[in-house]
C-alpha cells in the first residue's frame, strides 16, 4: 500500500484539493496523509471517489465539505461546517469541532470523538452524525432527516423545528425546542442506533439513549402554533 | 357623487386593508401571497431619457451597432459566464414554479443567449437540460443541494436574500409540496415548509469569505460566484460581498417577486430598485471594482425601458421574475373561471401560494400545468427577451451609444423629486439634484 503525503505548507490549499478530487491523476483507493494542516480552511471537500485521507493537526472551516464515497480523518480539532453537505463516505474528527459540524449533510457518517459546538446537525438532511462527548445549543435545528447521538449531554433548544430526523442523547438535555420531544425507544430504533455506534466505533450501549424526534405539530400554519412561529 | 359625507373614501382604511383586518380577525396568521410590493414605489418610471439631438447625435436605428453582449464572473473565475444580452431570468425554484414552467424559462433564455437560474429546492434535470447557461443558487435551506449539480452548474450564486423578503426565510405551502418536491427537498409531503432566513454554516462577511472559498474549491475555481441580497443596506452588503470575494452581486430591490411570503415582508421591508442600483455602484466604484464585479439589478424590471434606465445608473445587467412569469401567461386572461374561483381576476391574480395558477406556472397540479406547453412558453421567453433587448437597444442608439453599458446617468432626467433624489439624476427641466449642493 502506498502512502502519498502532502504537505499543505509545501503544496497549499488548492494543489490539495485538485490532487484529492482526482483532477491531476486517479484517486480511487488511495491513501493520503496531510501535514501541516494548521486551521487551513477547506481542505478535502469536494472529494468524489473512495479513498483514505488523514489530515494531521486542526483543520479551519469546511473541512470534508459536499464529500462523496471518501473517508477523512482529521487528527485534530475542526473549525465550523466540518463535513457540510456531506453526501456519502465518512468524516472522523479525533478532537472537538466548532458550530454546524454536519450542517445539511444529506449522507455518510460523521464522528465526533470529543465534543461539537453551537448547531450541531441543522437542517441534516440524512446524514449520520454521532458524537462522544457533548453538543452545544440549537443542534439539528429544522433537522430532516438522518440521526444524531449524542453520548454526552445536549445543549438548549435541541430540534427546534425539527422534521423527520432522529436525536438520541445518553446525557441530560437542556431543553427540547419547539415541537421536538421524547418518543419510544422501540425496538427497531435501538437495534439501529447500536449498529449505528458500532459503525462509529464508540462502545456505547444503545439502551442508556433517549430517543427525541418531531411532535409534527408545526407541520401546517395554524393559529395555536402562533407562539411558536 | 363620490366624495360626500357619506360615501368618501377613507384613505386611513381603503377597502384593501379593512379586507386585512376581516382576514386578521379571522384567521389569526399573517398573509402569506405571492409576487412583489403592489403599493407604488419611486421606479424607473418616474425616469426619461434625454435623447440626442445637436448636442449629442444619435445611432442610425437597425444600421448601427449596438452590442448587448456582457462577461460576468471574470474576476476570479477561470471559465466566465459569456451572455448576447444583459438580461436573464432570475432564480425562482422548481416547487413553486412547475416544471413546464422552469423548461419554458430555460428554453426562452437559451434561445436569446442569456442564463437561467435554479431556485429554492435544488436543480432539476429538465432545467440543466433546457438552459444552455445556468446559475445554481446555494441558499439557506439548502435544500437539494447537490455538490454535483455545482459542477454542472455554469456559474453559483449564493443567495443571502430577496428584495421580497430582506432577512426573512423561504415558504411553500403544502398544497404545492407534492410528492417529487417534498422527496427533492428531503420533507414530508403536504406540509407547509418553512425555510431559514440564515445560512446554516456562515454568518457575516468573513464567514461568507470562507464560504465563498469553499464553493471555488470545490468546483475548480472554474464557475463565477455571485451574491444575491435583498436591497436595504445596499452600499454596505455590496461591499461587504465584493470583500467575500463575489464575481458579482445582484441587488433586488423591494418591488422583486416571490412565490410565497408574509405580505408584511413584500410591501414593508425593503428600498426600492431605483435607489439600490444608485448605492450598489457607489459601493462597487468606491473600491474601485465597478465593471470588474458585475451588478446585476432585480426587482420590477418589465420593460426595455427599465433595463435601460438599469444599465444607465450602473448596472452590468438586469434579471426578471414575475414579468418572464407574465410571458408565460401569468395574469392572461385566459381560463377565467379558474381566477373566479381563487376569488380574483386577470391583472389581479398574486395568488402563486395557492398552488392553482389558473395558467400552469406556479403549479404542481398535473391538471393545470398542462396548459402550459413548454415549447410554447419557450417561444414566449425569447419573444420578449427579444422585444425588451430591441427596446433597450434603441433607446440607447437614440443617446448615440454603440453599446447598451454605454448608456450612463448623464442620459436621464428624473419626473419627480424623489426618483431624482434616489437616482441622483437632475429633476427635469433643472441641474437640481436634491441633496447635492
Ligand atoms: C415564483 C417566484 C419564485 C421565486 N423563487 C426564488 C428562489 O427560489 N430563490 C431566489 O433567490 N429568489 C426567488 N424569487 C425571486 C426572484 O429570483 C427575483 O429576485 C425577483 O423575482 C425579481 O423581481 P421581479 O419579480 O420584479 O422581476 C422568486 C420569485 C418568484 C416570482
Ligand atoms: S396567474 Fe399564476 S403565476 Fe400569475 S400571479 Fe396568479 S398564480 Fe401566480
Amino acid at each position: 500500500m502506498t502512502v502519498e503525503t502532502i504537505d499543505l505548507d509545501a503544496a497549499g490549499v488548492r494543489a490539495l484539493n485538485r490532487r484529492l478530487q482526482g483532477r491531476d491523476g486517479p484517486v480511487a483507493g488511495g491513501h493520503f496523509i496531510v501535514t501541516n494542516a494548521k486551521g487551513r480552511h477547506a481542505l478535502a471537500v469536494g472529494l468524489t471517489e473512495a479513498m483514505d485521507v488523514r489530515i494531521r493537526g486542526h483543520v479551519g472551516y469546511y473541512c470534508a465539505g459536499m464529500n462523496r464515497e471518501a473517508d477523512v480523518t482529521v487528527e485534530g480539532n475542526a473549525g465550523t461546517g466540518v463535513a457540510e453537505n456531506l453526501m456519502s463516505g465518512t468524516v472522523r474528527v479525533t478532537g472537538d469541532t466548532s458550530q454546524s459540524a454536519g450542517a445539511s449533510g444529506r449522507g455518510g457518517l460523521l464522528v465526533i470523538e470529543g465534543s461539537a459546538s453551537a448547531r450541531c446537525g441543522i437542517t441534516m438532511k440524512g446524514i449520520d452524525i454521532v458524537v462522544g462527548g457533548s453538543i452545544g445549543h440549537m443542534s439539528a435545528f429544522m433537522a430532516q432527516a438522518g440521526r444524531l447521538v449524542v453520548c454526552g449531554d445536549a445543549g438548549a433548544y435541541l430540534g427546534d423545528s425539527i422534521y423527520e430526523a432522529e436525536i438520541f442523547v445518553r446525557g441530560r438535555v437542556e431543553s427540547l425546542g419547539a415541537d421536538c420531544v421524547e418518543k419510544d425507544m422501540g425496538e427497531r430504533a435501538a437495534d439501529g442506533l447500536q449498529t449505528l455506534l458500532e459503525r462509529a466505533g464508540v462502545a456505547a450501549d444503545a439502551r442508556e439513549f433517549r430517543r427525541y424526534g418531531s411532535a409534527r405539530q408545526l407541520y401546517n400554519f395554524r393559529v395555536d402554533n402562533a407562539a411558536a412561529y | 357623487m363620490s366624495g360626500d359625507r357619506t360615501t368618501r373614501s377613507w384613505a386611513s382604511f381603503p377597502p384593501h386593508v379593512i379586507s386585512e383586518i376581516h382576514r386578521a380577525a379571522d384567521q389569526g396568521l399573517y398573509y402569506i401571497r405571492g409576487s412583489g410590493a403592489w403599493r407604488a414605489v419611486p421606479s424607473f418610471d418616474d425616469l426619461v431619457f434625454l435623447g440626442a439631438s445637436v448636442s449629442r447625435y444619435p445611432l442610425e436605428g437597425y444600421r448601427e451597432r449596438c452590442d448587448t453582449d456582457v462577461t460576468i464572473g471574470a474576476r476570479y473565475a477561470s471559465k466566465p459566464v459569456e451572455l448576447k444580452i444583459p438580461i436573464t431570468i432570475a432564480g425562482m425554484s422548481f416547487g413553486a414554479l412547475s416544471a413546464n414552467a422552469k423548461r419554458a424559462l430555460g428554453l426562452g433564455a437559451s434561445a436569446m443567449g442569456t442564463s437561467t437560474t435554479t431556485g429554492d429546492g435544488g436543480m432539476t434535470m429538465e432545467e440543466r437540460e433546457a438552459s444552455q447557461t445556468l446559475v445554481y443558487q446555494v441558499l439557506p435551506s439548502r435544500y437539494g443541494m447537490d455538490p454535483d449539480h455545482l459542477r454542472i452548474a455554469d456559474a453559483i450564486e449564493v443567495v443571502v436574500g430577496q428584495g421580497a423578503k430582506p432577512g426573512g426565510g423561504g415558504m411553500l405551502l403544502g398544497q404545492k409540496v407534492t410528492e417529487r418536491v417534498a422527496e427533492m427537498r428531503t420533507l414530508p409531503s403536504g406540509i407547509d415548509q418553512r425555510s431559514a432566513c440564515r445560512h446554516p454554516d456562515w454568518t457575516g462577511p468573513d464567514d461568507l469569505t470562507i464560504k465563498i472559498q469553499e464553493l471555488r474549491e470545490v468546483t475548480n475555481w472554474e464557475k463565477p460566484v455571485y451574491v444575491k441580497v435583498g436591497a436595504t443596506r445596499t452600499q454596505y452588503d455590496v461591499a461587504l460581498a465584493v470583500k467575500a470575494g463575489a464575481d458579482a452581486v445582484v441587488v433586488d430591490g423591494m418591488q422583486g417577486g416571490t412565490a410565497a411570503t408574509q405580505e408584511v415582508f413584500i410591501e414593508d421591508v425593503g428600498i426600492p430598485t431605483l435607489p439600490a442600483v444608485r448605492l450598489a455602484v457607489d459601493a462597487l466604484k468606491e473600491l474601485g471594482v465597478h465593471r470588474e464585479v458585475q451588478l446585476i439589478v432585480s426587482g420590477g424590471i418589465r420593460t426595455g425601458a427599465d433595463v435601460a434606465k438599469a444599465l444607465a445608473l450602473g448596472a452590468d445587467a438586469v434579471s426578471i421574475g414575475m414579468a418572464a412569469l407574465m410571458a408565460l401567461n401569468c395574469n392572461a386572461p385566459l381560463y377565467l373561471e379558474d381566477y373566479e374561483a381563487l376569488g380574483t381576476h386577470p391583472g389581479a391574480c398574486n395568488l402563486c401560494q395557492t398552488g392553482r395558477c389558473p395558467v400552469g406556472v406556479t403549479t404542481q397540479d398535473p391538471v393545470l400545468e398542462a396548459r402550459l406547453d413548454p415549447e410554447e412558453g419557450g417561444r414566449r421567453v425569447r419573444n420578449y427577451l427579444s422585444t425588451l433587448t430591441m427596446e433597450c437597444q434603441t433607446l440607447a442608439r437614440a443617446c448615440g451609444k454603440s453599446h447598451v453599458h454605454n448608456l450612463e446617468p448623464e442620459d436621464l432626467a428624473a419626473l419627480t423629486v424623489e426618483a431624482a433624489a434616489m437616482a441622483r439624476v437632475p429633476l427635469a427641466g433643472t441641474d437640481w439634484i436634491p441633496g447635492r449642493a
